[in-house]
């Protein structure tokens, strides 16, 4: 992994512009004002961007599910109150005026402090998990020496909120809904947090700021390209489209199943924080697969380092994955219960315990050329093994057609 | 002593209290997972990082779960019956009580021990992961067979034999 | 009072409390809750003292921290496996009720 160092001034400049804002911003503040100015500096930035990326993030999803359905998608909202159109771009404003002014629901025999806590106590957790990612050198809000254990932490604590969710609802079905959701998010944790463990090895540290920073260099010294990377990437991908109850995970909130599972009763702003809050962790699980295998805020090539600053580089890539995420939205049907279950317990959980013991070998064996395919072997024996006996077990059979009479 | 200190040790208690005498159910679990998180502030004050999340991701993601659906199993879920202490409730309160006088004497009263104030005593994971490997890889392996047969011992006790009547 | 003696105070307090639940709750499930209380009582009595103590090479406050969270979590699955086989037989989770060995 090279060590850059940015020796033009103007590269070091355009790389550290927003650092050196912020600086000169806490600058003009006298003394006893600048920690305090500093942390808001540093936390209020993010909850903005991150919020409007929410705002797009729905329109994107609209319009893109809708290209990939044969049709257009929102297009008529653009600016307001003028009428250009501007291929919808106006429409999450509409969306969310119309969730504040819709009544707010609640029922009768409902338990009224849960059912009024569970959205806020649900987006604190969403908000808290961007704490940890770096967005750019030197820009990560707090640089903690276990920060991926604190945001697997922080993940584990959206669970019993979603469960309070449900409950609190006094409906048959949106308890059930909370416990296909709480028993999708433990199933697919364990997956989510062994396929870490092999960068975390490979790494030999916890803080996200020290992963980004081993990566460093060209596109191919990102964890992504090497064969235990590219495995605990998707089993990554995978367990987080899982983890923030994306079709074809969505059971807990299908449409044509369960209505809207744990959230059936929540009706105007409070339905809107739980859209918020889903769409929130969405992002910062991308945001962390970026940090651990993607090459974090680093440039797909030494030389364009220091020509864009590191956040766009990641919003990049975030976009990609958001993209990514939209797609298999729409392409892929849904899981069942029984099939969802199976897949991360049987399948999932055995790959990622070969996945860790691949980067094990490849540590041992220092060199690529025995690497790849040592490693690349065996995980790709271990995929052949499992989906072959766990998934072809009934073979093939004739194809018979049934019509109604 | 701090003000912070003093308002998070409060709610804590108070969370516990509030865990063991609240009527329904699962308020007491999610009281229960408010006490833990306020464990876990105070181990993070202390300066334990790792102990801290660890105690958040298990405790408040794990253990508080697997309690709630315990009560949804044994459809506890509603309000509990009416006499829902013991009838030798005064006699619990009793030991208790003085449990914690002579545990606060003998933190109050007595020799005063001498601390340090919280030093650089933050260890990095990486000390924890070495210790974990070289002095305690006994009790790592231990706990490795213990988590295995207790997860075994779980489902095979729970598990429901046959066709019920 | 010191730092160190609030914490202890707190942990003496939370010992206390999940006593209290043990020994007059009568579900099942909150006596094993009180335990549970009891455990994280003695964690962070053991966290206390370890970051309050002149030894700073000495992390055996966090090993046996980290030990006792694993445990816990095994022992409260356990005992809830247990209790909820109990229900099955009894169809309640009184400690009261279930006492058909009583002499």
């Amino acid at each position: 992994m090279s060590q850059l160092t940015l020796t033009t001034p103007i590269l070091a400049t355009a790389d550290q512009i927003l650092v050196n804002f912020k600086q000169s911003l806490v600058g003009l503040l006298p003394e006893i004002l600048q920690t305090p100015a500093a942390v808001m500096l540093s936390i209020i930035p993010i909850m903005i961007c991150f919020a409007t990326l929410f705002a797009l993030a729905t329109w994107l999803e609209r319009k893109g599910l809708g290209r990939i359905q044969n049709r257009i998608g929102p297009n008529r909202v653009g600016l307001p109150f003028t009428k250009t159109r501007l291929y919808g771009l106006g429409q999450p404003i509409a969306d969310g005026i119309k969730m504040l002014i819709k009544e707010d629901i609640v029922p009768r025999n409902a338990d009224k402090f849960l059912h009024f806590m569970a959205p806020v106590a649900l987006l604190i957790p969403a908000f808290l998990a961007f704490a940890v990612i770096p967005y750019g050198e030197g820009i990560v809000p707090i640089d903690l020496d276990a920060g991926l254990l604190f945001f697997f932490a922080i993940g584990a604590s959206t669970e019993l909120v979603i469960f309070c969710a449900g409950w609190a609802s006094r409906n048959k079905y949106a308890l059930l809904g909370a416990m296909r959701a709480i028993a999708q998010m433990i199933s697919y944790e364990l997956p989510l947090i062994i396929s870490t463990f092999s960068v975390i090895m490979a790494v030999g540290s916890l803080s996200l700021v020290s992963i980004v920073n081993a990566q460093s260099g060209n596109f191919w010294d990102w964890h992504v390209f090497t064969p235990w990377g590219l495995a605990g990437f998707i089993l990554f991908f995978i367990a987080s489209l899982a983890e923030a109850n994306r079709s074809p995970f969505d059971i807990p909130e299908g449409e044509s199943e369960i209505i809207a599972g744990h959230l059936i009763e929540y009706s105007g702003f409070k339905y809107a924080l739980f859209f918020m809050a889903e769409y929130l962790g969405m992002f910062a699980m991308n945001g962390l697969s970026i940090a651990l295998f993607l090459g974090g805020y680093h440039a797909p090539f030494a030389f364009l380092e220091g020509w864009l600053p590191g956040p766009v580089w990641f919003l990049a890539k975030l976009l990609v994955l958001i993209a990514l995420f939209i797609w298999i939205r729409g392409t892929m049907p849904r899981l069942r219960m029984d099939q969802l279950m199976n897949f991360a317990w049987k399948f999932m959980l055995p790959m990622s315990l070969v996945v860790v013991v691949a980067a094990g070998l490849w540590k041992f064996l220092a060199n690529p050329v025995f690497g790849w395919p040592v490693c690349g072997g065996l995980i790709l024996g271990v995929h052949l093994l499992l989906s072959r006996s766990l998934f072809d077990a009934r073979g093939w059979q004739k194809r018979t057609y049934r019509f109604a009479d | 002593m701090d003000l912070t200190l003093f308002i998070i040790g409060v709610a804590t208690v108070a969370a516990a209290i509030a865990a063991m005498s609240l009527r329904n159910l699962i308020h007491c679990v999610l009281a229960l997972a408010v006490c833990f998180l306020g464990v876990a502030i105070l181990f993070l004050r202390l300066g334990a990082e790792f102990v801290g999340f660890a105690q958040i991701l298990v405790y408040i993601g794990a253990v508080a779960i697997l309690i709630v659906f315990a009560i949804l199993l044994t459809r506890s879920g509603g309000e509990e019956p009416k006499p829902f202490f013991n009838s030798q409730w005064w006699y619990g309160l009793a030991i208790a009580v003085a449990v914690f006088g002579c545990l606060s004497f003998a933190i109050l009263g007595g020799k005063s021990i001498q601390p340090q104030s919280i030093t650089g005593n933050s260890t990095t994971v990486k000390q924890i992961g070495t210790e974990l490997m070289t002095t305690y890889v006994l009790p790592l392996e231990v706990m490795g067979i213990l988590l295995t047969a207790a997860m075994l011992g779980a489902v095979v006790i729970a598990w429901q034999k046959g066709e019920r009547k | 009072m010191n730092e160190l003696q609030a914490y202890l105070l707190i942990s003496a307090a939370l010992f206390c409390v999940g006593l209290v639940g043990v020994l007059t709750r009568r579900n099942a499930i909150l006596v094993l809750v009180g335990i549970e209380l009891m455990l994280n009582a003695a964690n962070l009595n053991f966290i206390a003292f370890w970051s309050f103590s002149p030894n700073a090479a000495s992390i055996d406050g966090i090993m046996f921290v980290i030990f006792s969270i694993g445990i816990a979590a095994a022992e409260a699955a356990v005992g809830l496996a247990l209790i909820i086989a109990i229900y099955r037989h009894y169809k309640s989770v009184n400690v009261d009720e279930v006492n058909s060995l009583k002499g």
